[in-house]
């Protein structure tokens, strides 16, 4: 039974990832009112084109420091992600912005379908193995160990946050991007051209999620073409708990969810004595998603959804 | 004295930082046209929401009919015996004009799972009952040729003749209008008056909530006047039109 | 589609001319499939049970709109239920039992007999069939109960997150009690048996069911089993769109308020629809784990969910002759692209470019895709424009700004 502080640190490590997808759930309800079904499986295409960006460096430069392949890798998963994520805009989601609500939602269950199946089609059915960039060395933290690679994803969420919340608060783009969020028709009038802010925010909600895809292969060391659901869902339930539409939520929701869900899978032996064992730990998220909606739907930080008068 | 069939007293609202309706009550007696005005915004429609049970109030006493009711749900609310129409119309827009007439008589009836299934005896006869109702409600209101055409497809003025003819069905000690001559040119508003008249004859109480103070003057047997969540003003059509406090909350007085 | 339509109401010759000529067809089918083997009656033997499935989610999804993104969850409700009452699996549960409570494994033993021990219950299709039915619809309203006050795009997520802890306890609960042997699953179901005809044949008769002295393959006599219940099905559903219910499902779906305010209780009304469909997942899952003789928890993944919702909202959601084509289509093309598309790219390629199974996730997408943008009621919608709910549902954002 590992410690208490394992656990936390167990937490904050999976939490970073579930903040960095919920952060796309998040800003695209913001400002579409829409849960984009398919944003876990950009996830898995995040992680899929590391992978195979790695095979490629192996191939051709052989001998580069771990660290820094992988910082290529997420380099060059991210602008795929974020043309795939556009691209889905575009072609799957803009004509139904009016929709009736079943429509979207069915588009982007179709739209998740086919991600998975082209990446079936281009990188196979079965299970790929991630390479171990970084060191295998524990690192020590207060008595729990954590990897060399856990300890980049958390700096690299950390970063991811940091920049978001700057790119929102300071840029001209965050500020167009919160007013579409409050009330695209004013930001309309205002001048901010609503679709390019849309596009805005699927490309960047694809950037964090490619991020958090390939560092998932690396902290997991194995991808799959259907990688992107149960995560994805988790996110969202993280977004929801958060409070939807808040990014600060969506941090929030994220961390909280990963924590909840190592000391759930922890302590579940001892909770149910002996009855559910940790393999229920998947139930955790949904747990959490059914009990926010039932007894706080605002989440965290309290829903901070358009007006749509 | 004809008795009150409508005794709400000391509602009580609040939104967030906004009191939305302080200690406002009402009387109604039976058989009366009785109609609530105020500016925009004074809290009409959010004292319908509170009596039909779309709101809770935090405080207040319900009574129909002498015996108190709860406004906790609007299904509830219906059952007890007061129906309503709402400022947007709210039709089911897809369903034909009978049939949402019939669904009126959902409270009424009692089929369920087994009478759909089955369809024995009871049930057609109550399914055929109902239809029947409904076809006589719709001609009741005026708009019984257009039992077969989708609902969202009538004009404005007999989209709201069909809400009041569903309202109808659910047998209502008392009818509540949320606005129902909005948007209402001067020939429809006489022919809604007509309805108006000709369903309190038929011995249900209307609550109306209307703009049009000329038509609530000629309509109204008792009127009470909201602003900003209170009762400023309450009493027959004449008293009210001479009342300072109401002249100067719609031709702004003080403001 | 205009020779064939099914309007009882306006078009009654019409209509049960169509319905005669389908019956016909399908009663003949068998017969004449069974010339080429007997794998095309078998593909629709699953086909009929999706559409049971279909008819069951249209009651959720298309008469009371809503978006239940788990319904397989009924589905593996009724399969594991005939799993563990018709199969040798109580024996092993009890087997498990007895290292908690061996005083509880003594009184079971006591009440079913000794034989429990051993071979399990085996409980009679006859009473298998109702108790599925019933304990699913306990599950629909259990899992519907806390979606009540949800909006659209959330329930989906909460029923798909429902389906998915179903799923996770299928595969997990074999461990302290064994009930659903974990992701091995439970074999040796016993096949349907109707007034002491065995429908998988008697043993030793190469699965040849013999009535009177006329002899079918097993896969036929499921086929009229399963066309039975589709019927049946197809009946029970239109009766209930046409009755008081029906009407205040459709009511809910159009406007919650609206319906709520003409004293409709919605909770109620809601929980049964989810209840009703549920109870047709459970019939088709008891029928399913009896035709198949076994379940693991493979069988009932999000996937399933999702195949079945799109078999209701592209075949023509809320329209039950759209539902039902839908349930062919979707059900029977991933067997004939089995059967076909994996042959001719041999013959053309030299090799599989694409597997069957691939390309039937691939038109699934695709289908769900290019329908909601180019024909978001389906491709056989109900010509009465009032049973189609896709203009509905945009009262939702009315919602929002009304209560």
């Amino acid at each position: 039974m590992e410690t208490f502080v394992q656990q936390i640190l167990n937490g904050l490590v999976l939490g970073s990832m579930y903040a960095l997808v919920a952060l796309g759930y998040t800003m695209v309800y913001g400002v579409l009112n829409l849960i984009n079904f398919a944003h876990g499986d950009v996830l898995m295409i995040g992680a899929m084109v590391g992978l195979s960006i790695l095979k490629l460096l192996d191939g051709a430069f052989p001998g580069l420091p771990g660290g820094v392949q992988l910082a290529i890798a997420i380099i060059g998963a991210i602008p795929v992600t974020m043309i795939v994520n556009v691209l889905i805009e575009r072609i799957a989601y803009r004509r139904l912005r009016n929709a009736p609500r079943l429509a979207p939602l069915i588009t982007a269950i179709g739209v998740s379908i086919l991600l998975q199946t082209f990446a079936m089609m281009i990188w196979g059915r079965s299970p790929l193995p991630f390479p171990q960039l970084l060191s295998s060395d524990p690192v020590m933290i207060g008595g729990a160990v954590i990897s060399h690679t856990q300890v980049l994803l958390l700096v690299l969420a950390a970063a991811a946050m940091v920049g978001l919340v700057f790119l929102v608060e300071k840029t001209r783009m965050g500020r167009a991007m919160r007013a579409v969020a409050e009330n695209p028709r004013v930001a309309g009038l205002m001048g901010v051209d609503s679709n390019r802010v849309i596009v805005a925010t699927f490309a960047i909600g694809a950037a964090l999620a490619a991020v958090a895809g390939v560092m998932w292969g690396a902290n997991y060391a194995s991808i799959q073409f259907a990688m992107g659901t149960v995560p994805g869902m988790k996110a969202f339930s993280a977004a929801v708990l958060g409070g939807i539409g808040n990014i600060y939520g969506a941090m929030i929701g994220g961390i909280v969810l990963g924590i909840i869900e190592s000391l759930g899978a922890g302590y579940i032996g001892d909770l149910t004595g002996g009855f559910l064992g940790s393999h229920y730990q998947d139930i955790f998220a949904f747990i959490v998603l059914i009990l926010v909606l039932t007894v706080r739907p605002s989440g965290i930080m309290g829903e901070r959804v358009a007006d749509r008068a | 004295m004809s008795e009150i069939i409508l005794n709400i007293a000391g509602v009580n609202k609040r939104f967030g930082g906004l009191q939305a309706l302080t200690d406002v009550g009402v009387k109604i007696a039976k058989g009366q046209i009785y109609g609530l005005i105020g500016p925009n915004g004074a809290g009409k429609t959010t004292f319908f929401n509170v009596i039909t049970g779309l709101y809770q109030p935090d405080t207040g006493t319900f009574e129909l009919d002498g015996k108190p009711y709860s406004p906790s749900a609007p299904h509830a609310v219906a059952k007890a015996g007061i129906a309503r129409t709402f400022q947007n119309i709210r039709l089911f827009g897809e369903m034909s004009a009978l049939e949402n007439v019939m669904v009126g008589r959902h409270v009424r009836t009692r089929q369920g799972v087994f009478g759909a299934i089955f369809r024995h005896k009871a049930a057609r006869q109550e399914e055929a009952a109902i239809r029947a109702r409904a076809q006589e409600l719709l001609d009741f209101v005026g708009i019984g040729q257009y039992a077969e055409r989708t609902a969202r497809f009538l004009s404005y003025g007999d989209q709201r003749r069909l809400e009041i003819a569903r309202a109808l069905a659910t047998e209502p000690k008392l009818l509540a209008l949320d606005e129902p001559a909005a948007g209402m040119n001067a020939t429809e508003k006489v022919a809604l008056r007509e309805l108006l008249v000709k369903i309190q004859r038929a011995g249900i109480t209307i609550l109306l909530i209307e703009h049009d103070v000329k038509l609530m003057m000629g309509l109204c047997d008792r009127i009470s006047v909201l602003e900003y969540g209170k009762l400023i003003a309450e009493g027959l059509p004449a008293e009210i039109q001479k009342n300072q406090a109401v002249i100067d909350a719609y031709l702004g007085g003080a403001h | 589609m205009a020779l064939l339509t099914f309007d009882t109401a306006h078009k009654p010759r019409q209509a049960y001319t169509s319905m005669a000529v389908l019956l016909a067809v399908m009663l003949v089918f068998p017969f004449v499939a069974a010339q080429f083997g007997n794998s095309w009656v078998r593909i629709l033997d699953m086909a009929l049970l999706y559409i049971m499935l279909a008819l069951g989610l249209n009651i959720v999804v298309g008469f009371a709109g809503l978006l239940d993104l788990g319904y397989i969850a009924f589905f593996a409700v009724g399969a594991y239920l005939t799993g563990l009452f018709a199969s040798p699996q109580f024996a092993a549960l009890l087997e498990s039992v007895v290292n908690y409570h061996p005083e509880l494994q003594d009184a079971i033993v006591r009440t079913f007999g000794e034989d429990v021990r051993t071979n399990g219950i085996h409980l009679s299709v006859w009473a298998i069939v109702p108790l599925a039915a019933l304990v699913a619809a306990l599950f629909g309203a259990l899992l519907g109960a806390p979606t009540l006050k949800l909006r659209g795009d959330y329930l989906a997520i909460v029923t798909l997150g429902f389906g998915e802890i179903i799923r996770i306890f299928m595969n997990n609960l074999n461990d302290p009690i064994n009930f659903t042997n974990g992701p091995q699953g439970i074999n040796l179901i016993d096949p349907i048996r109707i007034f002491g005809v065995s429908l998988a044949g008697e043993a030793g008769s190469r699965a040849t069911v013999y009535i009177g002295g006329f002899g079918m393959p097993s896969v036929n006599a499921y086929y009229f089993l399963f066309l039975l219940l589709c019927m049946v099905s197809i009946f029970v559903t239109s009766r209930l769109q046409h009755s008081r219910l029906g009407r205040a499902w459709v009511a809910i779906r159009e406007d919650e308020i609206a319906a709520k305010a003409m004293g409709i209780n919605t909770r109620n009304v809601k929980l049964l629809a989810f209840s009703m469909g549920a109870s047709f997942g459970g019939v088709a899952g008891a029928m399913f784990a009896a035709f198949q003789g076994f379940v693991s928890p493979e069988s009932f993944a999000l996937t399933e969910s999702i195949a079945v919702l799109a078999m209701v909202v592209l075949g023509g959601i809320g329209h039950i002759p759209g539902v039902v084509m839908g349930g062919v289509l979707l059900a029977a093309l991933p067997e004939v692209l089995r059967h076909v598309v994996e042959p001719a790219q041999q013959a053309l390629f030299g090799k599989v470019v694409i597997e069957a199974e691939v390309l039937r996730q691939l038109l699934y997408g695709l289908a769900m895709v290019l329908i909601m943008l180019n024909r978001p009621a389906g491709l056989w919608p109900s010509p009465r424009k009032e049973d189609r709910p896709a203009a509905a549902l945009a009262k939702d954002e009315k919602e929002e700004s009304e209560a």
